[in-house]
């Protein structure tokens, strides 16, 4: 779905949900995930085949965290933000992210390597601060470790 | 797989589950929830069940991925049935070592067992691990017996037996009245007992009914909800159907946060399996009851835990919440009677069925029954889940059950109930976990996240933090929440950045004072209280850092400054190495000196001094010593210095 001048992703979730417009966070969340990002071309064919406004559509895009209007790098780092995570010095661990990607959260590099994103809580609070890169979890990272976590991605 | 329609099938099916099983077979038990995995579980699963076919011991010995028992900090937990020796952080490469030790023969594997902290003394079973001892465990004690992915498992431990009991037994009217006699009070937040709210939806004249799970877990810190959905899916299922049975619904929802992978997975497994054996579908067991359970996934909005919100959201639409003018039992979701209890109180009900009223109110306090499961994390040394009867006091959870603070460290506070809570400070440790005194005390019960700080941890910029996480929550939809947050935030920011201003407690609390009072939701109503709690508790902290400009904790950035003490360093080079900013002037046998200005604070050096010589110290609030002369900053071994 590079282009997406082709529906047939699109449409076979669609199709999945049997087009109903009540589906529609779930068919975005489908195809977020199998795309990693939501072209507009893409929202513009969930509108019509769901008979929903654009608008709404593009609401829902925005206002919801899982989702992203633009492309996204080979490896998506997620640092957890909660409670638990912060209390043991999650902020300095993206400080450090920051720094060794070039990045900040919502961002994708130039290499389109590395994607970085927050998020709230993976629930893995007894292993705190904790980084997800591409599902994998790394728990207990130091600021010092961080950086051999990010150097084993290519 | 069988297809039951009638009791009597299901009985002869649980019958013959039973028979089968020899009750002292041997099977490896390890935790397959998602704390554990993270820690490498299915690396060991895969290697116990490579040793155990190379040892040709497949058909003699069962490995189960089980839920999460709730010991995360040592994870990954194997416990060997029927003996219930309990191994933890077990590695891949531990395994043949077990096989041949353990399973094999009968000797334990002394260096996987829990020691105790203080005495070194081995634990062998789970249950002698203090971390258990002190608990209560009715929900969470199912995870460890059963795999998550199997409805035999559950079954053959009595499952569904409360749902029979209900359709069959009971009816609907006993049944309501059962929940309301336990005087189950809801796990999600408020506390609103489930009995009167289902009551409200089964006489609003209005149909279809809908009852509805709220699984989107969104309080950071806790995660008790997603280890019982991941753990014991089909208590939730069960728990829900019931509900359905007494409101005269047909139509359950499980609205789920799609950040929990692993629960969704095993929730929309328990669904298949539920429908394959006819529990759930038309005409379950020959009763004439109907329903069916359907899954959505949350895309990410902490406010879609709102009630109405999240009814909005699984209407396909952004989760914004509505006015109650008129509450949601009687019109929620579509309009229709709605009833919403999270995942903890639906799993509650088969057992107040099954055990009756009476068993379930003899736990608790005058005004909170039952148990309660916590997430107990932070600074504590036993992280994980804790399931206690309500009205344990703090202090007991904390240190006879977490083993205390660790490093040495001085407790400082211990937050509950998440963003929307509060933080209670030492002298409040007596108090009794329950509804009201947690609220009473300032904080609440929330879903039972329970964070504890030690004294590192600084609490303006506890305060800032979930300030900051409410703002970029706040839904926007109603101007005292998103403009008040917002100024809530910048000035504890520029507090926690030394530009304190005099005067700004007093507009802090102002603004939340017309929080609490004007917002639409939950949300905002209660958004104030991580400020009001911690300057009713720490006003000392936020004093220090508007007047002297200093963070008695030493954790706020703006406020503190890295100095390498002479007199310690030994001039090792580590922490110049690893600074990332190259601002750390020295050399073999020269004393590390860090360049102020090219510091921005990040705190290698602090974490990589070896802890022998600790020469990296934090400062806050009084000027860095000059630097020493080059000419002194040669080290002269075997001085003293």
């Amino acid at each position: 779905m590079e282009t997406v001048k082709n529906f047939d992703h699109v449409d076979q979730i669609i199709d999945a949900h049997q087009g109903e417009a009540s589906s529609l966070i779930q068919i975005m969340l489908d195809i977020q995930a199998e795309n990693h990002w939501l072209p507009q071309e893409a929202l513009a064919r969930i509108s019509k085949r769901l008979a929903v406004p654009l608008t709404r559509v593009q609401h829902i895009a925005t206002f919801y965290k899982a989702f992203s209007l633009v492309p996204k790098g080979r490896h998506q780092i997620h640092v957890c933000m909660g409670t638990a995570c912060h209390v043991r010095g999650a902020p300095r661990v993206l400080d450090t992210v920051e720094d060794l990607t070039g990045i900040q959260p919502g961002e994708t590099d130039a290499d389109l390597k590395f994607s970085l994103e927050t998020v709230n809580c993976l629930g893995c609070c007894a292993l705190g601060p904790v980084i997800e890169i591409d599902g994998k979890t790394h728990g207990n990272v130091t600021t010092a470790r961080t950086e051999d976590v990010l150097k084993s991605y290519k | 797989m069988p297809r039951l329609s009638t009791v009597e099938e299901l009985t002869e099916f649980r019958q013959e589950l039973v028979a089968t099983r020899e009750a002292n077979r041997p099977c490896v038990a390890i935790c397959a929830g998602a704390g554990c995995l993270a820690s490498g579980a299915s690396e060991v699963i895969a290697a116990f069940k490579a040793e155990l076919a190379a040892q040709g011991l497949e058909a003699e010995i069962d490995t189960r991925g089980t839920g999460c028992p709730g010991f995360c900090e040592r994870g990954p937990v194997v416990v060997l049935h029927p003996e219930g020796i309990c191994y933890l952080q077990v590695k891949p490469d531990d395994v043949p070592e077990i096989v041949a030790q353990s399973l094999k023969g009968s000797k334990v594997v002394e260096r996987l067992l829990y020691a105790d902290p203080a005495t070194g003394e081995r634990a062998i079973h789970e249950s002698d691990i203090p971390f258990y001892q002190h608990q209560e465990r009715t929900l969470l004690s199912s995870n460890i017996l059963i795999d998550s992915r199997s409805i035999d498992d559950y079954l053959a431990i009595g499952g569904y037996t409360a749902l029979v009991k209900a359709l069959f037994e009971m009816g609907p009217e006993a049944v309501l009245e059962e929940v309301k006699q336990s005087t189950l009070r809801g796990r999600g937040g408020a506390g609103f007992p489930a009995g009167r709210k289902w009551e409200g939806s089964r006489n609003a004249p209005d149909t279809p009914r809908y009852v509805l799970v709220n699984a989107d877990e969104g309080d950071p810190g806790a995660f008790m909800d997603r280890a019982l959905l991941e753990g014991n899916p089909h208590a939730v299922l069960e728990g829900l159907m019931i509900g359905g049975f007494t409101i005269g619904a047909q139509e359950g929802y499980i609205y789920v946060r799609q950040e929990y992978p692993l629960a969704v997975k095993n929730v929309l497994h328990a669904i298949t399996q539920a429908e394959a054996y006819g529990l759930l579908g038309q005409d379950i067991l020959g009763s004439g009851f109907d329903f069916t359970i359907k899954v959505h996934k949350g895309a990410g909005a902490f406010v879609c835990g709102e009630s109405t919100a999240l009814m909005t959201a699984l209407e396909g639409r952004v989760g914004e919440p509505r006015p109650k003018y008129v509450r949601s039992n009687i019109k929620g979701l579509w309009g229709k009677p709605t009833v919403l209890n999270n995942v903890e109180t639906w799993a509650n009900v088969p057992h107040i069925v099954n055990r009756g009223a009476d068993w379930f109110t003899r736990t608790g306090t005058e005004h909170s029954k039952g148990t309660k499961i916590f997430s107990l994390v932070g600074k504590i040394r036993n992280t994980g889940l804790v399931e206690v009867p309500m009205g344990m006091p703090l202090q007991d959870i904390i240190y006879d059950i977490g083993g205390g603070i660790p490093g040495g460290k001085k407790f400082k506070a211990v937050q509950t109930g998440g963003p929307s809570g509060g933080c209670l400070p030492e002298e409040m440790l007596h108090l009794e976990v329950g509804f009201d005194e947690l609220t009473a005390a300032g904080s609440m019960m929330g879903s039972g996240g329970m964070i504890v700080m030690d004294e590192d941890n600084c609490m303006v910029d506890v305060a800032r933090y979930f300030i900051n996480f409410l703002t970029e929550e706040s839904c926007g939809k109603c101007l005292p929440c998103r403009e008040g947050l917002r100024q809530m935030h910048r000035i504890l920011t520029r507090i926690c950045e030394g530009n304190g201003r005099a005067g700004d407690i007093d507009t802090l609390e102002e603004l939340s004072e017309v929080l609490t009072e004007a917002s639409l939701c939950g949300l905002g109503q209660s958004a104030a209280n991580p400020f009001i709690s911690t300057l009713r508790y720490f006003r000392a902290e936020y004093e220090a850092h508007i007047e002297q400009k200093r963070c008695p904790a030493l954790a706020c950035k703006g406020l503190i400054s890295y100095w390498i003490d002479p007199e310690k360093c030994k001039a090792c080079l580590i922490c110049m190495k690893r600074c990332p900013s190259q601002g750390i002037e020295g050399g073999k046998k020269q004393i590390h000196v860090i360049d102020q200005e090219k510091c921005d604070r990040c705190g290698v050096c602090f974490e990589v001094c070896p802890e022998k010589f600790s020469a990296v110290v934090k400062l806050s609030g009084e000027p860095v010593p000059e630097s020493l002369p080059m000419a002194e900053r040669t080290l002269v071994r075997g001085s003293g210095k």
